[in-house]
C-alpha cells in the first residue's frame, strides 16, 4: 500500500483505473436503474415509490461511506504524513457531499407519497442533513487552507472528529422513534426479496464504482494543481 | 378531503435528480481532471 503513497506509481496506476471505474460503475448503475424503473413489480405497501430505492440507498451508502473514507485517508494522513492521503481525504468529499444531497432530495420526494409529509425532523433525516453540513464545512476549510497555504491537519482534525456522525446516522432508527424503516439489511440477513436485492446490489455495487472513479479523477485534478503551482514557482525563483 | 397522488410523478422526480447529478459530478471530475493535467504539462514546457 506505502508503495502507491508515491505519486508517480499512483499516476500510473489511476491513468487506466479511472476511465474503467467510471464506465464501469455507469454501465452497472444504469442497467440496475433500468431494472429497477422497469422490470421490478411494484412493491405491496409502497406501490411504484419502491423504485427510488435502487437510488436512494447507493447514495445514502455512499454519503456515509464517503465521510468514513475521509476520516480514514486523514488519520492515515495524520499519522504517516503521506501527502497522497491528505488529497484522497478532499478527493472524497465533493462526492461523498453530492450523494448526501441525493439521498436527501430522492428521500423527501419519496417521503410525499409514503409518509405524507416531504420532510420530518427525526434522527435519521436530521443526522443526514448534519453530514450533508459537515461536507459543506470540510470542502469550506480544505479550500481555505489550500488557498492561505495553512495546515491541512485542520481539515484533517476535522474529518476525524466528523466522523462521530456516522454512527449516530447508523443506529438513528434503532435509538429513536422513526417514520423512516429501520435497517433491512444488516451483518448476513436482509429483509428484501431476492426481486428487489439483486438490483439493489448492482446499483448499490455500481454507484461505488463511479464514486471510486471520480475519487481518482479528483486526486489527479488536484495532484495536477499542486505539481503545476510547484513548477511555476520554482522556474519563478530560478528567473529572479 | 384526500388527496390523490400518482406515485409516478414522484419516481421520475427522483430519478431525474439522481441521474442528473450523478452524470453532472462525473463529467465536471473528469473535465477538471484533464484541465489539471494539460495546465501541469504546460508548466512542464514553459
Amino acid at each position: 500500500m506505502h508503495g502507491f503513497a508515491n505519486p508517480k506509481r499512483f499516476l500510473s496506476l489511476a491513468r487506466w483505473l479511472t476511465p474503467l471505474l467510471l464506465l464501469s460503475g455507469l454501465v452497472l448503475a444504469g442497467a440496475a436503474l433500468a431494472w429497477g424503473l422497469f422490470v421490478v413489480p411494484p412493491d405491496r405497501l409502497m406501490g411504484e415509490t419502491v423504485r427510488i430505492l435502487f437510488l436512494h440507498v447507493p447514495t445514502a451508502w455512499l454519503g456515509m461511506g464517503g465521510w468514513t473514507a475521509i476520516a480514514i485517508a486523514s488519520g492515515v494522513y495524520l499519522v504517516w504524513r503521506h501527502p497522497l492521503a491528505d488529497l484522497a481525504a478532499r478527493a472524497a468529499a465533493v462526492p461523498g457531499m453530492v450523494f448526501t444531497a441525493v439521498c436527501l432530495a430522492t428521500g423527501s420526494i419519496w417521503g410525499r407519497p409514503t409518509w405524507g409529509t416531504w420532510w420530518v425532523w427525526d434522527g435519521r433525516l436530521t443526522s443526514m442533513l448534519v453530514l450533508l453540513f459537515l461536507y459543506f464545512g470540510y470542502i469550506a476549510l480544505a479550500q481555505a487552507v489550500a488557498r492561505e497555504g495553512g495546515s491541512s491537519r485542520i481539515p484533517a482534525i476535522f474529518g476525524l472528529v466528523g466522523a462521530i456522525n456516522i454512527p449516530i446516522i447508523n443506529r438513528s432508527v434503532v435509538w429513536w422513534n422513526s417514520l423512516h424503516q429501520p435497517p433491512s439489511i444488516t451483518a448476513g440477513k436482509s429483509a428484501i426479496d431476492a426481486e428487489f436485492l439483486v438490483p439493489l446490489l448492482i446499483a448499490v455495487l455500481g454507484f461505488t464504482l463511479i464514486f471510486g472513479g471520480v475519487v481518482l479523477a479528483r486526486m489527479r485534478a488536484l495532484l495536477g494543481d499542486i505539481q503545476a503551482e510547484a513548477r511555476l514557482r520554482r522556474k519563478a525563483s530560478e528567473a529572479a | 378531503m384526500r388527496e390523490t397522488l400518482d406515485q409516478w410523478d414522484f419516481v421520475i422526480a427522483a430519478y431525474a435528480v439522481g441521474i442528473v447529478a450523478t452524470l453532472a459530478l462525473v463529467a465536471w471530475a473528469w473535465w477538471d481532471m484533464k484541465r489539471a493535467e494539460r495546465r501541469r504539462e504546460e508548466a512542464r514546457r514553459k
